[in-house]
């Protein structure tokens, strides 16, 4: 089982989990900008963390054979603290790079004005810079979160297919499922989607245009629920192509519209990519 | 290597790569023609240089990929007066490959001068094996021995090949031989193999040193 995780925040995990995910059969990923769990008070701490993005955690998954991707952009929540603002000057260096492969997560928390202009701003870049979005969807108030976001979406000439609309659930995909959007799950031990009600959501509205993430962040959650949810379908009598399509096929082509994705020459060896030694530091512990 | 033929061989493997093939030739072209005349335009064309030109070793030069030689092309069209402060920031504002770039057109470049040296500092401070590596080219030459001993140790400890240290044996000290010989000590007790090539380096400077030769240690140090 080949696996592509379009949606995990790896900066919150330990290399043990690259480990893990290598060996549960994720072999590339793209990591959103978001949050940090803790509050940050100035750009400079995004362009450390977005430096980070294009830079550390691509070599840390390279040693395990995983590409890395990213997504940049100013965060819901944070987008909120005016000191955070001129985050939004420093997007369109970020969106330059050729491990960005959207602008993300964008979208609402709160729904507040700010989040309105800084939203819409960021749309304007993905349609500026030819990228994809990745909408991130409120967890308070999502069923009308989701519809705004859909308005402002409509409203940036941001094609619907280079856009997916994450952390949906049963209540909010039938709001999403006849948009031209693509829509993204996020599978949570607890909380956001389970694999069986995925399971379930895929029977009920087809694998396609459907991504499947773990999110893996700061939060109580689990970077191999992509595998999980794969095995749930075959166990529900999902055949293996259609597994292939959910975790592989439709990631590389939602992602593969920024025309910046690299999966390597060979991405069905799993071989480690290039410009990396054998026995580097972090298998060996680091210093 | 002298800098200037170097960069022609840069060029010439670079356009050499069968057609079909990135890199883009026109955009290479129109790129390097606009640097020239409009500095500021370089940031976007520096980012842009692996999608647009590669990422595949040269078949003519195999150590360099095709997006490393892009960008060192690219700084090298810069107006002379415009490179150390543009090569700055094209390492600080860059991701790793881009990183990687710099560094490794440093030694091609004399008009970036010192300026250079304060990013082989932040490069070898990082963990990343390929921006260590590329740190330790001629260009190192400008970094004082005790930061250039930690270097080659941070090389040995992280495993990467000690052929990525450029005059490695001219510069090795009795120092470097001290610590190599702790970490082999180290590496014993813990019941680990030190890295091949460390082994025989150490023990190339250990004859040396056991014969004789004056320790070079401190001659050197800023
Ligand atoms: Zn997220």
């Amino acid at each position: 089982m080949r696996i592509f995780d379009p949606h995990i925040h790896m900066t919150s995990r330990t290399t043990d989990d690259y480990e893990r995910m290598a060996a549960a059969g994720v072999r590339a990923l793209v990591e959103p900008a978001f949050w940090l769990g803790q509050p940050r008070t100035s750009a400079a701490s995004f362009v450390d963390y977005f430096d980070s993005l294009v830079g550390w955690e691509p070599f840390r998954a390279a040693q395990f054979g995983i590409r890395h991707h990213a997504t940049i952009a100013l965060n819901p929540k944070e987008a909120n603290d005016p000191r955070c603002r001129e985050v939004l000057d420093l997007l369109p260096r970020y969106l330059d790079k050729d491990g960005v492969v959207a602008v993300g997560e964008v979208g609402y928390d709160s729904m507040t004005p700010e989040e309105d202009e800084v939203f819409a701003a960021q749309l304007a870049l993905a349609v500026e810079h030819e990228l994809p979005a990745m909408v991130h969807t409120p967890h308070r108030d999502k069923a009308r979160g989701t519809e705004r976001s859909l308005a402002v979406i409509a409203e940036s000439g941001l094609e619907p297919g280079r856009v997916v609309i994450d952390h949906l659930n049963e209540v909010t995909v039938p709001l999403v499922r006849d948009t031209g959007c693509w829509l993204g799950f996020s599978i949570y031990p607890e909380t956001k989607m389970s694999p069986p009600r995925m399971v379930e959501l895929l029977r009920k509205y087809g694998t396609e245009r459907m991504l499947v993430n773990s999110a893996a962040d700061w939060g109580r959650s689990d970077p191999l629920l992509t595998r999980a949810t794969g095995e749930a379908m075959l166990a529900a009598g999902f055949g293996d192509d259609d597994v292939d399509q959910v975790l592989w096929r439709n990631p590389v082509e939602f992602y593969g519209q920024s025309g910046r994705l690299d999966l390597g020459a060979d991405e069905a060896s799993g071989e480690t990519g290039p410009g990396t030694f054998e026995g580097n530091s972090i298998l060996r512990g680091g210093s | 290597m002298e800098p200037e033929p170097e960069l022609e061989r840069l060029r010439a493997a670079l356009l050499a790569v069968p057609d079909g093939r990135l890199p883009d030739r026109d955009w290479l072209t129109e790129a390097l023609a606009r640097v020239g005349s409009e500095p500021a335009a370089l940031g976007r064309l520096f980012a842009a240089a692996g999608r647009r030109c590669g990422r595949e070793p040269l078949p003519d030069l195999p150590d360099w990929t095709a997006d490393d030689a892009a960008r060192v092309l690219l700084l090298a069209a810069l107006p002379p007066t415009e490179l150390p402060g543009q090569a700055e920031t094209c390492y600080r504002h860059g991701d790793a490959a881009e990183k990687r770039a710099v560094l490794r057109a440093l030694p091609l470049l004399p008009a970036v001068g010192d300026a250079g040296v304060p990013l082989l500092h932040d490069a070898i401070r990082t963990n990343d094996t390929r921006l260590v590596s590329a740190a330790l080219g001629p260009y190192a030459d400008r970094l004082d021995q005790a930061a250039w001993r930690q270097a080659v140790l941070k090389c040995v400890f992280t495993g990467i090949p000690l052929s990525a240290v450029s005059g490695l044996d001219r510069r090795a000290d009795a120092e470097l031989t001290t610590m190599l010989a702790g970490f082999a000590d180290e590496r014993r007790a813990a019941g680990r193999d030190m890295p091949a090539d460390a082994t025989a380096l150490l023990d190339r400077l250990s004859v040396l040193h056991r014969s004789g030769t004056p320790a070079r240690s401190g001659a050197e140090e800023a």
